[in-house]
């Protein structure tokens, strides 16, 4: 049986293919289309999906969407009486375009499917699940427990905002829900916006924010905007906020809560900002772990699965982890809105077709998950990449795999910055060592060359940490597996820096640039970091990599940044991957087998790629 | 004419047909909207 799952029309358009229960592929459409969280049909991915299975369209026995876009209609028309008439601004820019467009849904999706498949059977094939009922779908089915709680938490879907659902081998029941317009990822969302950064993609930079600040208006945020239970339930203050009715997600009145305007983009970063941040990352904490200890107390679950954006809030798992609560837990790593692609086919695959579920999908290893690493996307064959360079006018040279693992590991540990193109792309907004670009990580140079050099992003922002998993408890406070960069845990004492007092004193990438551990590139600022572990089972250039790199220096551990410059979306092919390398100064690129050094290539190909892309 | 018919079975399903006649106005409203200007998409993605 082949699903099709398609998340689009929002934001972060995705397309998911499942054949007999497996998860073939899956990839955004953004990848395909350059255009950062492209909302629009993802045609692209929806073709490489099915081209990659070996399949034609006819193939297909059902397409399921991931939300239901009548409902979010009545959520919309429904808040719009509650607070009427002060909506109408938004109103007016709303129902426009939900008239034109996004009513007409099921129409778009049926006129799309029919392009490709004329005598599509849209009536009894096209499938609708709900917005949270997918984001729990992605997050239990290719989990590797056959029971666990699942935890959703996003800004919204239809009406649901957080959503507990119990999952036991192919069966997935809700529990409880708590609705619009109470949203962690709402509230977490309006300090984005407060802050400066962009609602639904800066929400990583005030997380990364946070370690800078200090929590001084957490209780402001606990006494005033959110009323927040024992058990984690919370309802929020709407005096203070404005996304029900108008076109910002703050008020005046939270303007006066806080002291001042919201922060203009790309203006000076205040400490300010920086308590702002850590005091709203440290209620999504307190929320998250009084949901999660709830959860484990009604449930009896002893593991967990979480989706939905909140759960890419890789400290408060990291939090939760420590916590104990549960013995394990996994994340689906696209736990935002492009997983619920994958959610979408899976829980038409168990729930509408009544299909049984294999755990643990076709690795049969206990420890490995239904997520095949998360390389679900494009890859390329040897000689594929070589025509394609040649064509771009790259310069190389091909290595034979040793030759080009040692030459990585080498060009690593003379601090090179490198771009890593290999294998299958990443499913899910992290580079997990298949679209990567690498640093030597004990460099103290690294994280400022990266950041303004090579990534061309904001100086605050922090590194991760890719390390073999066997190494992962030498050198941090974890021993989980955490292969999708969803954890953070802290860099063991043994291997840490005290800082001086004129250190601590220090502001911004100043801070940060004054090493404080062994491996300063990828140790933030409070000694956290964003562990991905790397296992042979499901990256095994990866791990060769990182053990050559091992092998040369004693260190397990690379620094791993996605494979693109600000604002542009993770490359897909090897001809992205050769725009990025000469429009930014990383120094080598290693494709498949093929090695192309900065010095060698003609200089009339490099590109001014700075401005080259909106800024995120 | 498919549209209506589907948000009525929608209406119909969620036991919803007091939306009824606020739809009815909103769309007529809406429609006015359309008419008369272009309708920019809105920034925050609640309302989308």
């Amino acid at each position: 049986m082949r699903i099709l799952g398609i998340s689009a029309l929002y934001h972060d358009s995705a397309a998911a293919l499942l054949v007999d229960g497996k998860l073939v592929a899956a990839a955004q459409e953004e990848r395909f289309s350059r255009k950062k969280h492209d909302a629009g049909f993802p045609q692209q991915a929806i073709d490489f999906c099915v081209r990659h299975a070996g399949l034609a369209f006819k193939d297909i026995d059902y397409v399921a969407f991931y939300d239901k876009p009548f409902l979010k209609f009545e959520r919309l028309l429904e808040t719009y009486l509650a607070f009427a008439p002060r909506g109408f601004t938004s109103f007016r820019m709303a129902i426009p375009v939900w008239l034109k467009e996004k009513l007409l849904q099921k129409t778009l999706l049926r006129d799309e499917m029919k392009r490709w498949i004329p005598d599509f059977d849209w009536h009894n094939k096209l499938l609708f699940g709900e917005h949270h009922q997918s984001h729990a779908a992605s997050a239990f089915f290719p989990s590797p427990f056959e029971r666990a709680a699942v935890l959703t938490m996003d800004g919204v879907g239809e009406w649901a905002t957080t959503s507990l659902a119990m999952g036991e081998g192919s069966e997935l029941q809700m529990v409880r829900e708590i609705h619009f317009p109470h949203s962690l990822g709402l509230l977490y969302s309006a300090f984005t916006y407060y802050t400066g950064f962009k609602v639904n993609s800066g929400e990583y930079k005030v997380m990364g924010l946070a370690p800078y600040g200090e929590p001084r208006f957490k209780s402001t945020i606990l006494d005033k905007l959110v009323d927040l239970k024992d058990d984690g339930s919370f309802r929020l203050n709407l005096e203070y906020f404005d996304y029900c009715t108008g076109l910002r997600m703050t008020n005046e009145k939270f303007d006066a809560l806080f002291g001042g305007k919201p922060r203009k983009a790309e203006e000076r970063l205040t400490q300010r900002e920086m308590d702002l941040a850590a005091s709203i990352q440290a209620v999504t904490e307190e929320v998250v772990l009084r949901l999660t200890r709830s959860v484990a107390q009604q449930t009896g679950a002893r593991n967990l699965c979480l989706a939905g954006g909140v759960a890419l809030n890789c400290v408060a798992n990291g939090k939760v982890l420590r916590e104990k609560v549960f013995d394990n837990i996994w994340v689906q790593p696209a736990a935002g809105d492009a997983g619920g692609a994958v959610g979408a086919a899976y829980a038409a695959y168990h729930g509408f077709c009544r299909q049984p579920r294999r755990v643990n999908g076709h690795l049969n290893a206990p420890q490995i998950d239904s997520m095949d690493g998360s390389y679900l996307g494009p890859e390329y064959a040897q000689p594929d990449i070589e025509a394609r360079l040649q064509t771009a006018g790259a310069r190389f040279e091909t290595l034979p795999y040793d030759g080009m693992i040692e030459t990585t590991a080498q060009a690593l540990a003379d601090e090179k910055a490198v771009g890593w193109f290999q294998g299958r792309m990443e499913f899910g907004p992290r580079a997990l060592g298949g679209r990567s670009i690498l640093g030597d990580p004990r460099s103290p140079s690294m994280q400022k060359t990266l950041n303004l050099k090579v990534k061309y992003r904001e100086s605050f922002r922090p590194f991760a940490p890719s390390v073999l998993r066997e190494d992962v408890s030498d050198w941090f406070d974890i021993d989980a597996d955490s292969p999708y960069m969803l954890m953070v845990a802290p860099v063991v004492e043994r291997r840490r820096r005290t800082m001086t007092a004129d250190e601590q004193a220090l502001f911004g990438i100043d801070k940060l640039n004054v090493p404080r551990s062994d491996i300063p590139a990828v140790t933030h600022v409070d000694y956290s970091a964003r562990i991905q572990t790397v296992h042979r089972q499901t990256n095994p250039a990866y791990y060769d990599l990182i053990s050559a790199f091992k092998a040369k220096t004693g260190c397990p551990v690379v620094v791993n940044t996605s494979f693109n410059v600000r604002g542009e979306p993770i490359v897909c092919t090897p001809e992205d991957a050769f725009r990025c390398f000469m429009g930014s100064e990383i120094e080598v690129l290693v494709v498949g087998n093929c090695v192309l050094l900065k010095e060698a290539q003609n200089p009339s190909l490099k590109r001014d790629y700075k401005g080259a892309f909106e800024l995120d | 004419m498919w549209l209506i018919k589907e948000l009525w079975s929608f209406m119909r399903v969620r036991k919803k047909y007091w939306l009824l006649p606020i739809i009815v106005v909103m769309v007529m409203l809406g429609a006015l909207l359309v008419l008369t200007k272009t309708a920019i998409g809105p920034f925050i993605y609640t309302i989308f």
